[in-house]
């Protein structure tokens, strides 16, 4: 019997404001314990929250990139539960009135791992069932016989991201969570990575036989800091539910923790206590009209991936697989665009960018925005060799110049009397010394195959040390060849 | 003799430079330590930080309303340095870290903060016997309760243990103590005064409000207090008048409305008989007396102790022994800590009410108390929209009785929570209301009553300008106890 | 559900544990005796007609009370743990969490 297995996914992400979601403490990842808590944020007897207005903006501009209705009334609740890590043992977060509802991720093939985007064949649109606003708990660190917690990230402004159960592959998971940290960043509205903590996805999975209309028993997977952890963590736990229903097991409805090292999941250890929040409209804050700010965000909204992709390929007239690379990341298409602006040949900026310095930024390990060579740069090596004054080969060199040291295009030309050589002069006596040393390709091409030509252009070059310009040794040889 | 003064003759003596505010320190504290053995009123003795500030004061220019003169202040508003025990056992140890915005605003009026009142644990109660620590007397009967949950700031301003205290109000709680102990009692419009630092009993119907010897000094300090608070979000930015320019207007002409079912069953005709007199008084002084209809009266017990409850089980959440305030001794995990935390640090009555606010929240229930009882709320606030249109203000007695005897009602919670009755409309309809003494029941003891003028929403103004009318025309409010 | 420990109406234990409060067998019994006689009085709201009233969240409404998001130091170190029952390293500590 074949299994398929349906997945929906709750991802939270922590929102990029000045300050906190209820008080005017800083947020920011990465301070000395308790450094960024005031008696708001610590829950101490008497405070209020008051709510900060970038915080609710910025979820409904989530809401308009992810394609959702944003309620125009829109409220806070309580949800009651007690946990050390909550400083008022209510989470203020939105029940019955999230800010958006009804949105949508359309996966495009650039979204899914690389090793899996051979299979995909057409798009497919994943449900967003709602996103709401809510205040992220402090952060605990379990020992031996306590726990100690630090308050700094408590009341950090947190969406929660739920989608429909519309996933069925890791792959797809994979897809979702990139594409959705990827419409994050173009909204600037979180640095979205996961290993700080700023994204966090938990999984809801379960798994059945193929055609059975019932859902299978729903598991939740958490502590999965990657990406790529997400995408391993449910291919781990399809092959383990399926292989317990093949055995004929039943599987129970369960909380199970990822473990990365050992590459598996383990049942959460608890203690038996009924969930029941107890859910209240939160006396201490108004409810939010989104209406009155509805065109202030709107004017907010970047162009988003997709939209950007087709501009490239309709405006550079990039390939769809240029395209899709820089636009990937946002910092990389503003690389390429700035790049692009002077000149006449965006399609080979594009290709320096896409193979030749991503290649080199990964190797040393550094961001588009650490680049040595800004895209100005490339603008003026592609110019030097449309205008024929460099050989590519030659531009591949001062590429790994410009790399090394950061230094202009023309600087390294200048310095390294690099320049080609188009002086018929010259370039004869190569031609000539070439053909004479070579009599087999001479041969050759006198007899038809043509592609020795490149054969003896290529020794014209090696005679030129790499300036001669390629296209005037053509016809050099060319000339020479059918005297 | 200089406690006897009232509030607004301490700052006039103070800006004629009669009296220093050291020496009207000194003389409240001169007068706790004689009246205190008997009363209780105060929880903690704060004269060291009260006469330090007050010895700024008198350095200082007094260019403030109230500069100099020493206000004292309900144990459940923060004040930095000073603790804030809600008179818990929870909050035994804790040491406020920050301001309310109230005393913020009564120190920029130049006021100086002296002594912290006895009430009832987290105000829930009608008779401070619910305090962890003391039982406050009713300084006309110390055989008697002096009412709650503010009994300590009704009792020590009778008492003149001080000029003018801070009291809050959730049901009744400013009101009904100062009828039981003969002073005026002032709750104000939700929203007009912050409740940044009032440690939350109820959040929806909690208020600041003065607790004061004479309407025209609940007018000074209201005027210090009001005012929209960017601390709190359900505080509304309405202007702040100077309330004491409506005093002594002239009330002829004035609708006064009776709410016929406020004056049936229930009061006690001792009371009654002292409240037709004062109603009578009222038509001598030229005001129109009209019968108006509050239907929804015999709901807003029910009403009540189901939205207050609900929200003080939620906002008691927050005493759990991590942070700050009562740990049990030697917890073997958290859930440990939390059960018996909470089970050493609360009252019977504070327990009492976290069960039934987490009941009427819990799943299955919602709708059939909390979700029902706001509805019913709004049918109140409407009663007295629409009470509004055909009066100016209203006269109710502030409560069916005079002051109990100690452990009278303790084992009847119930007959505890009816007999709010007249109070806690105000609080569910978000309207204001002042109780002042209007006469005395003699037998068995001598024991003030207390009448309540309603007004609408930031109907301040009107309430005061009543209140000082009638007091003005009677002598009941220079009446002091025997002690 | 008519163990002592609840009366007609309410599961005391129930609801103790959920508000995470221990309640000696005795303080059950007297909440539960209590608490009913209370929720009795309470459910006369039951035969209210209250079909298409909106609920009172606020008694006096307003909508969109913001702070504009700027960012303000808050407690200082000493300050923010002064209370704290247990701290070590800067850390609020509390016993170990079994629930997960």
């Amino acid at each position: 019997m074949d299994y398929e297995s349906v997945i929906g996914l709750e991802v939270h992400v922590q929102l990029k404001t000045k300050s906190k979601m209820f008080c005017a403490c800083q947020n920011k990842y990465g301070s000395p314990p308790n450094t960024q808590v005031c008696p708001v944020c610590l829950g101490l007897p008497g405070t209020l929250p008051v709510m900060n207005e970038q915080a609710v903006k910025m979820t409904v501009l989530t809401g308009m990139m992810l394609g959702c209705e944003i309620s125009p009334y829109s409220k806070f609740d309580r949800k009651n539960y007690f946990y050390p890590d909550m400083p008022k043992n209510y989470q203020i977060s939105q029940y019955d009135m999230p800010l958006c509802k009804s949105g949508h991720i359309d996966l495009v093939k650039e979204c899914y791992p690389k090793d899996a985007q051979n299979q995909v064949s057409a798009a497919k649109r994943i449900g967003i069932t709602r996103i709401h606003l809510e205040e992220d708990v402090a952060k605990s660190f379990h020992l031996e016989t306590t726990s100690s917690i630090d308050f700094n990230r408590a009341g950090t402004p947190l969406m929660e991201i739920v989608s429909e159960p519309d996933i069925n592959t890791p792959e797809e998971a994979f897809a979702y969570l990139s594409t959705l940290r990827q419409i994050l960043l173009y909204g600037k509205v979180s640095d979205a990575d996961m290993e700080k903590g700023q994204m966090r996805c938990d999984c809801n999975i379960s798994v059945r036989p193929v055609g059975q209309k019932e859902f299978g028993t729903k598991l939740e997977i958490k502590n999965m800091n990657t990406i790529s952890g997400v995408r391993r963590a449910l291919a781990y736990e399809i092959q383990r539910q399926t292989g317990c229903l093949k055995k004929g097991e039943n599987l129970t409805q369960e909380t199970r923790r990822w473990d990365e090292a050992a590459g598996q999941t383990f049942g959460m250890r608890s203690k038996e206590m009924a969930h029941d929040y107890r859910y209240f409209p939160e006396p201490d804050l108004m409810p939010v009209d989104t209406a009155v700010f509805m065109n202030e965000v709107k004017s907010w909204l970047p162009e988003l991936p997709a939209a950007k992709k087709q501009r490239f390929m309709s405006d550079y007239r990039l390939t769809d697989y240029n395209a899709g690379v820089l636009v990937a990341d946002l910092e990389l298409a503003n690389f390429f665009e700035v790049g692009a602006a002077p000149g006449k040949n965006p399609n080979a900026v594009a290709n320096w960018v896409v193979n030749d310095l991503l290649r080199d930024l990964s190797e040393s390990k550094l961001a588009i925005a650490q680049s040595p060579i800004k895209p100005l740069d490339i603008a003026e090596l592609v110019e030097f060799c449309e205008s024929g004054k460099i050989s590519s080969r030659q531009a591949k060199d001062v590429f790994v110049e410009m790399f090394k040291t950061g230094k202009m295009p023309h600087r390294i030309i200048e310095e390294k009397g690099l320049s080609q050589v188009s002086d018929a002069a010259a370039l004869e006596t190569w031609c000539d010394e070439a053909i004479a040393a070579n009599p087999q390709s001479v041969e050759a091409y006198k007899s038809g195959k043509t592609t020795a030509l490149n054969h003896l252009k290529g020794q014209v070059m090696k005679l030129s040390k790499g300036k001669a310009n390629p296209k005037t040794v053509d016809g050099i040889l060319i000339k020479k060849l059918s005297a | 003799m200089a406690h006897r003064l009232s509030l607004r003759e301490a700052a006039e003596n103070i800006r004629q430079r009669k009296l220093s505010s050291v020496e009207l320190v000194q003389a409240l504290h001169t007068r706790i330590r004689k009246i205190e053995p008997k009363l209780e009123a105060f929880l903690h003795d704060d004269f060291d930080l009260a006469v330090k500030q007050a010895a700024q004061r008198d350095a200082q220019p007094a260019d403030g309303p109230l500069h100099g003169v020493p206000v004292a202040i309900k144990d459940n508003i923060s004040s930095a340095g000073r603790p804030c025990t809600c008179a818990s056992m929870m909050l035994k140890d804790y040491v406020a870290p920050y301001d309310a915005t109230v005393i913020r605003k009564l120190e920029t009026a130049g006021a100086v903060v002296f002594g912290r009142l006895n009430m009832d644990e987290f105000a829930m109660g009608s008779s401070t016997e619910n305090s962890a620590f003391q039982k406050t007397k009713n300084p006309w009967d110390l055989a008697r309760i002096p009412g709650g949950s503010s009994g300590g700031a009704a009792a020590a301003v009778a008492a003149d243990e001080c000029f003018g205290a801070l009291g809050s109000d959730t049901g009744g709680s400013i009101r009904q103590p100062a009828a039981f102990c003969g002073c005026v009692g002032l709750k104000p419009t939700y929203g007009r005064v912050s409740r940044f630092g009032l440690v939350a009993f109820a959040s929806s119907l909690d208020q600041i409000g003065p607790v004061t010897k004479t309407a025209y000094d609940s007018a000074l300090l209201l005027n210090a207090i009001s005012g929209v608070d960017p601390m709190d979000s359900s505080s509304l930015p309405q202007p702040v008048p100077d309330y004491t320019k409506y005093l002594g207007r002239d009330i002829k002409g004035l609708k006064l409305g009776l709410p016929k079912e406020y004056f049936i069953e229930g009061l006690d005709p001792r009371v009654k008989q002292v409240i037709d007199q004062a109603i009578r008084h009222f038509g001598s002084l030229g005001a129109k007396l009209v019968e108006i209809s509050l239907p929804q009266t015999p709901h807003a017990v029910a009403t009540y102790y189901v939205i207050a409850t609900a929200e003080a089980s939620s906002n008691l959440a927050r005493y759990d022994g991590v942070r700050y305030g009562l740990r049990t001794e030697k917890p073997g995990d958290v859930l440990d800590m939390y059960f018996r935390t909470r089970a050493e640090g609360f009252g019977p009555e504070v327990k009492r009410r976290i069960i039934l606010g987490t009941y009427v929240l819990s799943s299955g229930y919602y709708d059939a108390y909390y979700l029902r009882a706001q509805k019913v709320r709004t049918l109140i606030r409407r009663d007295f929209e629409k009470a509004f249109t055909q009066c100016d203000a209203i006269l109710t007695p502030t409560s069916p009785t005079v002051a109990f005897k100690f452990g009278e009602k303790t084992d009847d919670p119930l007959q505890m929570y009816l007999a709010d009755i007249y109070t806690i409309a105000v609080n569910l309809a978000g309207i204001c209301g002042i109780s002042v003494p209007c006469g005395f029941v003699e037998k068995p003891a001598r024991l003030p009553v207390g009448l309540q003028i309603l007004g609408p929403a930031f109907g301040e103004p009107i309430i005061l300008q009543v209140a000082h009318a009638y007091e003005q025309s009677t002598p009941w409010h220079l009446e002091k106890p025997n002690l | 559900m008519s163990t002592n420990n609840s009366g007609k109406k309410i599961d005391v234990a129930y609801v103790a544990q959920l508000a995470r409060l221990e309640l000696t067998g005795e303080e059950r019994v007297r909440l539960a005796g209590q608490l009913d006689r209370i929720l009795e009085y309470v459910d006369q709201l039951r035969q209210l007609n209250v079909d298409g009233i909106e609920p009172t969240a606020h008694a006096i409404p307003q909508v969109n009370v913001f702070r504009s998001d700027e960012a303000r130091p808050g407690l200082p170190l000493k300050e923010a743990l002064k209370n704290a029952p247990q701290r070590m390293n800067d850390l609020f500590v509390v016993p170990k969490v079994v629930e997960d």
